[in-house]
């Protein structure tokens, strides 16, 4: 298992290295460098000593390993828009997208398994029909715009949370997290249910039923534990999903977040600071990819198996136990 | 593909009553049916609008009648500039359309190759492919294309580029795994027997018996498109006023959303509309193709 866990670490680093590469590399193609703002202020000489004190008369890859190992020691270069450390503004943000990302996320997983089983239960039936349906729909609906009929609902008829603004505490927070969560909602749902209808239709289950279990144990224990693995595989690609939702709809209720300063960031053509923001996402996305794929290995002892020490292995494989 | 002249590939002589066979599972979906005939319609419009809407008329301003709700003369009410909702979201189904085929084009161009490679000569080439494939993958899409169009510049264009090139690792992905397990059929072993050049085999043999898995993804793909180009044109990263893209008609809408709902009512709902459409036809076009997910 910690061998597992190792694999996985190791396996980010050349990721994150390439992707901040990549992105250090498409934002040297953008026209222009940080010093156009200053341009018309500054002297020759001074533009041209800026240049050097930014590194920006260096080739690409010396640049890049400066930035780096900048990024090691917590410092992303300086955002010209807002005139703060990236650094400092992504720890400022970081907090407030992480909060919708994840409370996104738990809100569409306590909501739609559930519902999942239970349309997956009754399949075919008045219940499991509306549950499809509702779920395509909050496949096709467009975030933002989801989003904007919440405020006019809830916001503006009803006036029961606010329109904009985290200064509500948890009021705040309800909108844009059913917002960001539909995708995951929906996703889910669609999941829960075809996983569960395969499970139910195994002979395993007919064979619980048959010993006389509990329907709800059949259910929860037999059932659910089988069907998790295609869930945790789409939960994960929502985690990813949410902080890119989160970017929208951030803008959209102006939560005050990374998203809303990397749109503004990138109107404004503040490389350092996309730059900066898209890699922290990354590692970001890339960390919670790690969690979910442990998760795995916890939810399926084949997978557990695989990774097991040497020794365990060998008496598995001499057991006849596959794999 | 071109049909007839090749008497030796079994999959062609399979292939007319396996689309037979699709056909007849699509027809019993009954919402893939409905999201079929709702893409003929908005394609149609969104092909043919330009000939009968004058696109001054989509722009002219006209502000005595500015800020109208619906009415009989104005279906969807009219904008802070008085120009009527209803034409302006017909005419935008234009953009939309264009932008969802495109991208889903440009992705295909560079995925279906590249991820052809990949599984049909495997080793080094495929490990690195793949790596780099996961790399790309990494950044989730919407923000790989909000990349793309700083760098590039917002329009059209470069719209339809970026949202392209973001989806490429997925077409990449699903090229290389139905490759996979294609090129070890018998009927390529034939073929390659026969002394055909590889480009020769992947391209005539291999990928028209990958079709089903890249068709259903070229469907949803487009769903994710014009959600893609609405959102960032909402943000203001991609097609702006006055041309009336449905993201950038809700931009313009966002402003009085508390006070005259209906700007964002209505191109959302478009949205909506046609998202929902390829969403229904690329589930039905997946089931029909599996008769294993049969339920």
């Amino acid at each position: 298992m910690y061998r597992y866990i190792v694999n996985r670490v190791l396996m980010m680093i050349p990721v994150i290295i390439g992707v901040t590469f990549l992105i250090f590399f498409m934002m040297d193609l953008a026209p222009g460098d940080a010093t156009d703002v200053v341009a018309m202020e500054y002297s020759e000489e001074a533009l041209q000593q800026l240049r050097e004190d930014l590194h920006l008369d260096e080739p690409l890859l010396v640049r890049y390993f400066i930035y780096m190992k900048d990024l090691l020691r917590g410092d992303l270069g300086y955002s010209y828009m807002s005139q703060v450390h990236v650094w400092d503004l992504y720890v400022q943000r970081f907090p407030y997208t992480l909060v919708l990302a994840v409370s996104s996320v738990l809100l569409g997983v306590v909501l739609s398994i559930p519902l999942g089983i239970l349309a997956a239960k009754k399949n075919g039936s008045l219940t499991d029909n509306a549950c499809t349906v509702a779920a395509m729909f909050g496949l096709s609906v467009p975030n933002f715009w989801f989003g904007l009929l919440l405020i006019l609902l809830f916001s503006k008829i009803l006036g029961w949370f606010p329109s904009y603004g985290a200064d509500e505490g948890w009021k705040s927070l309800v909108l844009p997290a059913i917002t960001v969560g539909i995708d995951t909602m929906a996703a889910l749902v669609r999941t829960t249910r075809s996983s569960m209808l395969d499970v139910l239709r195994a002979d395993y289950l007919r064979t619980a039923r048959a010993k006389g279990v509990d329907e709800r144990v059949v259910i929860n224990k037999h059932g659910l534990r089988n069907a998790l693995i295609p869930i945790i595989t789409v939960f994960g690609g929502q985690l990813g999903g949410a902080f890119g939702g989160a970017v929208i709809t951030e803008n959209v209720f102006t939560w005050p977040g990374l998203g809303q300063s990397l749109v503004a960031g990138i109107k404004a053509r503040d490389t350092t600071l996309v730059c900066g923001f898209i890699i922290m996402f990354v590692i970001m996305i890339s960390v919670t990819q790690l969690l979910v794929d442990l998760a795995y290995a916890f939810v399926d002892p084949r997978i557990k198996s695989q990774y097991a020490s040497g020794k365990t292995k060998k008496r598995a494989q001499k057991g006849g136990v596959q794999a | 593909m071109k049909k007839g002249n090749s008497a030796i590939d079994p999959a062609q002589v399979r292939r007319r009553s396996q689309l037979a066979e699709i056909w007849r599972n699509f027809r019993k979906n009954k919402g893939a049916m409905i999201g079929l005939i709702l893409i003929i319609i908005i394609i149609t419009i969104g092909a043919t609008v330009s000939f009968w809407i004058d696109y001054d008329k989509i722009v002219a301003m006209n502000i005595r009648e500015r800020l109208q709700p619906p009415s009989a003369e104005h279906w969807f009410g009219t904008d802070e500039m008085g120009r009527d909702l209803f034409w302006r979201v017909l005419y935008g189904t234009r953009y939309s359309i264009a932008v969802g085929f495109v991208a889903v084009m440009v992705s295909l161009a560079i995925g279906i190759p590249v991820g052809a490679v990949a599984g049909y000569f495997g080793g080094k080439i495929e490990n690195l492919i793949m790596r780099g494939a996961d790399i790309f993958a990494a950044v989730p899409g919407v923000l790989m294309a909000m990349v793309i169009v700083a760098i590039l510049g917002a329009n059209v264009f470069n719209l339809m580029l970026a949202i392209g090139i973001a989806a490429v690792p997925g077409f990449i992905r699903t090229t290389r795994a139905a490759v996979l397990t294609v090129k070890n059929e018998e009927y390529i072993e034939a073929i390659r027997a026969l002394g055909k050049s590889e480009p020769y085999i992947i391209a005539r043999h291999v990928l028209p018996n990958c079709l089903s898995p890249i068709i259903v993804r070229v469907t949803l793909r487009i769903a994710g498109a014009i959600i893609s180009a609405s959102s960032l044109s909402f943000l203001g990263l991609g097609i702006e006023a006055p041309l009336p893209e449905w993201g950038a008609l809700l931009n313009g809408g966002n402003k009085f959303v508390m006070t005259h709902p209906y700007l964002t009512i209505f191109p959302g709902l478009a949205i909506m509309i046609t998202v929902l459409a390829f969403n229904l036809v690329g589930d039905g076009l997946r089931d029909a193709m599996d008769p294993k997910l049969k339920r």
